[in-house]
């Protein structure tokens, strides 16, 4: 079971050497990883919005979709013929170009990440060397689509959305990626395949370091898609649908898609960076992974049913004023463990994280609830 | 609460504003309600409400119909409490006719009223938390509990939302035994939902982050702009039109009035919360002293089948009670014949929004969008 997908694709591959030169299969290994990408990621995307909804839908005394199929597993056809057979609405003073490449430049990356996730053991479709690297640059490239869209759409509430995308994403970046050196510097590769590696005999997510990064990764990662409580991009109540306020049809579905594969991608990335990817006892290493990258997004969904927004300059202060100096201090700690063994370098990390997080809350913790007493008239 | 700088102000860097219309098609306008704002950045530097998308000639359409005509469409006033819009037109004509309504009829109009302000209050407060982005969870728990008082609505009047319940001199139908133990029932389980509600909400950071010291409503300012209802109070101003008045049978009742201090929008919501607490008290009263009897005048009887023939003395008068969102009031002159020969309205939803731009400027939009929430408007009464 374990080795399955891994099977299914090298005995394909095997199958047609028999009869093809050898460059000709290494084309086919590429294509045959490429169409499982190119199959599994909008797949997800389709699922990750039924299970959305039934989740909210649960969490507000409702039953969510429930009338196409059973229990409503029909529901995303539904909706993506539905959304296929909308009209597409250009605005007249529109930049037809850059509103028509936004969506389609806002999937690519959001599939080309697909790449360097190992989904389980062996099973990954380019292991490369740079795999955060790669995964981080391509991912931010995400930015650039979504103020294409803001600006194409002459729309004040699409360039206010994307306005406040790009500053968002542009914060979150810093402390995200800052988050990520030390599982990096501690598994000595930018590889995830190494990195799953790293954690064979304990998750990272289990050291104080890791568990700091991990939380602060968390965060900005749900900042980096752009959900609630960060989802001021497409604040509904405030502009309307944001960036994407002006588009319709397959185009509108095409952000949506890119929105819920950057979900994934995210939550997966999590999984694999800190809390040991595939690896888990008895069941097979695809399932472990994915298990965790669901609960993950679980959380997130957890957050959208329960939370309410921030406002942008709350949004800033949390990012600037508290994720990155805590990131920056838990580099340190990091190196402090590496350097360190015993019990000293648990407790140490431990009682420097602590004592850097109650002086950076103590300085500029964003903001304290006031105790309101109110009074009452007899007459 | 920090002042804003912004670009323009340091004068380093030339900027424009940018204007924008938030509404009358918008998600949080709260129905065609329309805002000219003026942004510098994300800041409201002015704003201007534009009102009027849904004017339905009320008054003058009132003004062409008999007395009791008009009955149903005050309900369309402020669409989510006809109750209390039924209430006020009931009062306005029978203070101008002198007539006097039975007890058990005054009993079961405080406690329509008050059921009505619990349905009012839970929603605004739901509302208000969609307008702060939280993804209709609040809404929907605050639903659950105003269907089951729609349900007895229904069962009372024969509509939901357009009761249409009030008549001049008394109520429509006779409470039945059933709706008095739903009612019972509702009233006993509702303070077990405001604690849940209220665990959930009161104290979150994100709403207290949002909510306090935001569009900060003073005292003075809301009295000169006349300024009624919870957002009076919540600026800490002692002012309830069932204690001023004591209209209807006000006075037999305990209740305390809920003051805020500071005036933000924190404050509105939380008053609200109290002022449900305190209307639950009054139910519980009214539930318990409730007596047997005529529930139409006697004076009225003969027009209870021909209500066109109802005249009421030449003269004029005007009536107001505390409705949900404020003094509602009807002012009416007769001039002896069917029909009234003139008919105002002074709607709450209409005079507190007037204050919008004083409370907005300075904030961010998306403050703009919570305190227009907090005020809480109803179009239908607004435009009239």
């Amino acid at each position: 079971m374990d080795q399955l997908f891994v099977g299914i694709k090298t005995a394909l591959l095997s199958m047609l050497g028999t009869f093809m030169p050898d460059w000709l299969v290494t084309v086919h290994s590429v294509l045959i990883s490429a169409t499982g990408i190119a199959i599994f990621g909008p797949l997800t995307m389709m699922y990750l919005t039924l299970i959305e909804r039934k989740v909210v839908a649960r969490m507000q005394n409702r039953l969510g979709p429930n009338r196409v199929g059973k229990f409503g597993l029909l529901q995303p056809v539904a909706d993506g013929i539905k959304m296929l057979t909308k009209e597409d609405i250009v605005p007249y003073k529109a930049d037809k170009l850059l509103h028509l490449l936004a969506p389609i430049t806002i999937v690519v990356p959001a599939l080309m990440v697909f790449a360097v996730l190992p989904f389980g053991r062996g099973m990954i479709a380019a292991d490369l060397n740079v795999g955060i690297l790669y995964f981080l640059a391509v991912s931010s490239t995400t930015t650039i689509s979504i103020f294409i869209a803001g600006w194409g759409s002459h729309n004040k509430f699409a360039l206010l959305g994307a306005m406040r995308a790009v500053a968002q994403m542009v914060s979150y970046e810093v402390p995200m990626v800052l988050s990520l050196v030390p599982a990096l510097m501690i598994a000595g590769s930018l590889s995830t395949g190494a990195i799953v590696a790293a954690q064979a005999e304990r998750w990272f997510a289990f050291t104080p370091w890791g568990f700091v990064a991990f939380i602060i990764f968390y965060l900005c990662g749900v900042a980096e898609v752009n959900r609630s409580p960060f989802d001021l991009a497409e604040a509904e109540s405030e502009i309307v649908a944001g960036f994407h306020t002006e588009y319709s049809g397959m185009k509108f579905a095409l952000f949506y898609m890119a929105e819920f594969m950057n979900t994934f991608t995210i939550s997966a990335l999590a999984a694999t960076i800190f809390l040991g990817g595939w690896h888990g006892p008895f069941l097979p290493s695809w399932f472990w992974f994915l298990l965790k990258t669901y609960i993950l997004i679980f959380v997130m969904i957890w957050f959208r049913g329960t939370l309410p927004r921030l406002r942008i300059d709350q949004l800033m202060g949390l990012a600037w004023k508290f994720l990155l100096p805590m990131a920056l201090v838990n580099v340190v700690v990091a190196g402090f463990w590496y350097m360190s063994s015993g019990v000293i370098r648990t407790f140490g990390s431990i009682a420097c994280l602590v004592v850097a997080f109650m002086v950076l809350t103590a300085l500029n913790r964003p903001y304290v609830p006031e105790k309101r007493e109110y009074t009452f008239a007899e007459n | 609460m920090e002042k804003t700088v912004t670009l323009q102000d340091s004068g380093a860097i030339d900027t424009q504003t940018l204007d924008i219309n938030i509404g009358p098609q918008h998600p949080s306008t709260h129905g065609v309600f329309r805002m000219n704002m003026k942004l510098d950045g994300e800041t409201v530097v002015s704003l201007k409400p534009v009102m009027g998308y849904l004017h339905r000639n009320h008054e003058q359409i009132a003004e062409n119909m008999f007395y009791l005509g008009s009955m149903p469409y005050t309900d369309r006033l402020d669409y989510f409490n006809s109750m209390t819009n039924n209430f006020v037109y009931a009062l306005t004509v029978e203070k101008l006719a002198q007539i006097e309504v039975p007890e058990r009829a005054d009993y079961i109009r405080v406690i329509m009223s008050e059921l009505t302000r619990l349905v009012n209050h839970v929603s605004v407060t739901g509302f208000l938390l969609n307008d702060l982005g939280a993804f209709f969870t609040p809404v929907l728990y605050a639903f659950r509990e105003r269907e089951r008082i729609l349900d007895i609505f229904e069962e009372v009047s024969g509509a939901r939302m357009m009761c249409n319940y009030f008549r001049f001199g008394g109520v429509k139908y006779d409470l039945s035994g059933e709706a008095l133990v739903a009612i019972k029932d509702v009233v006993s389980r509702f303070p077990k939902f405001l604690d849940e509600y209220e665990k959930l909400l009161t104290k979150n950071e994100i709403l207290c982050m949002r909510c306090q010291n935001v569009g900060i409503l003073s005292p003075e300012l809301a009295i000169s702009a006349s300024i009624t209802g919870p957002m009076l109070r919540a600026s800490g101003v002692n002012y309830d039109i069932r204690k001023v008045d004591n209209y209807s049978i006000y006075d037999r009742f305990k209740f305390r009035v809920p003051l805020g201090k500071v005036g933000d929008v924190y404050d509105r919501y939380y008053v609200r919360i109290l002022e449900m607490r305190e209307s639950l008290k009054i139910l519980e009263q009214a539930l318990k002293e409730i007596p047997a009897g005529e529930i139409m005048a006697k004076k009225m009887a003969p027009f209870v089948k021909a209500p066109r023939n109802f005249k009421p003395p030449l003269g004029e008068s005007y009536a107001r009670v505390e409705a949900p969102k404020g003094e509602l009031g009807i002012y009416i002159v007769s001039d002896g014949t069917p029909q009234p020969w003139r008919y105002h309205v002074r709607a709450p939803s209409f005079i507190n929004l007037t204050i919008l731009e004083d409370l907005c400027v300075g904030h961010k939009v998306a403050d703009a969008v919570v305190i227009l929430g907090s005020v809480d408007i109803v179009l239908g009464e607004v435009d009239r």
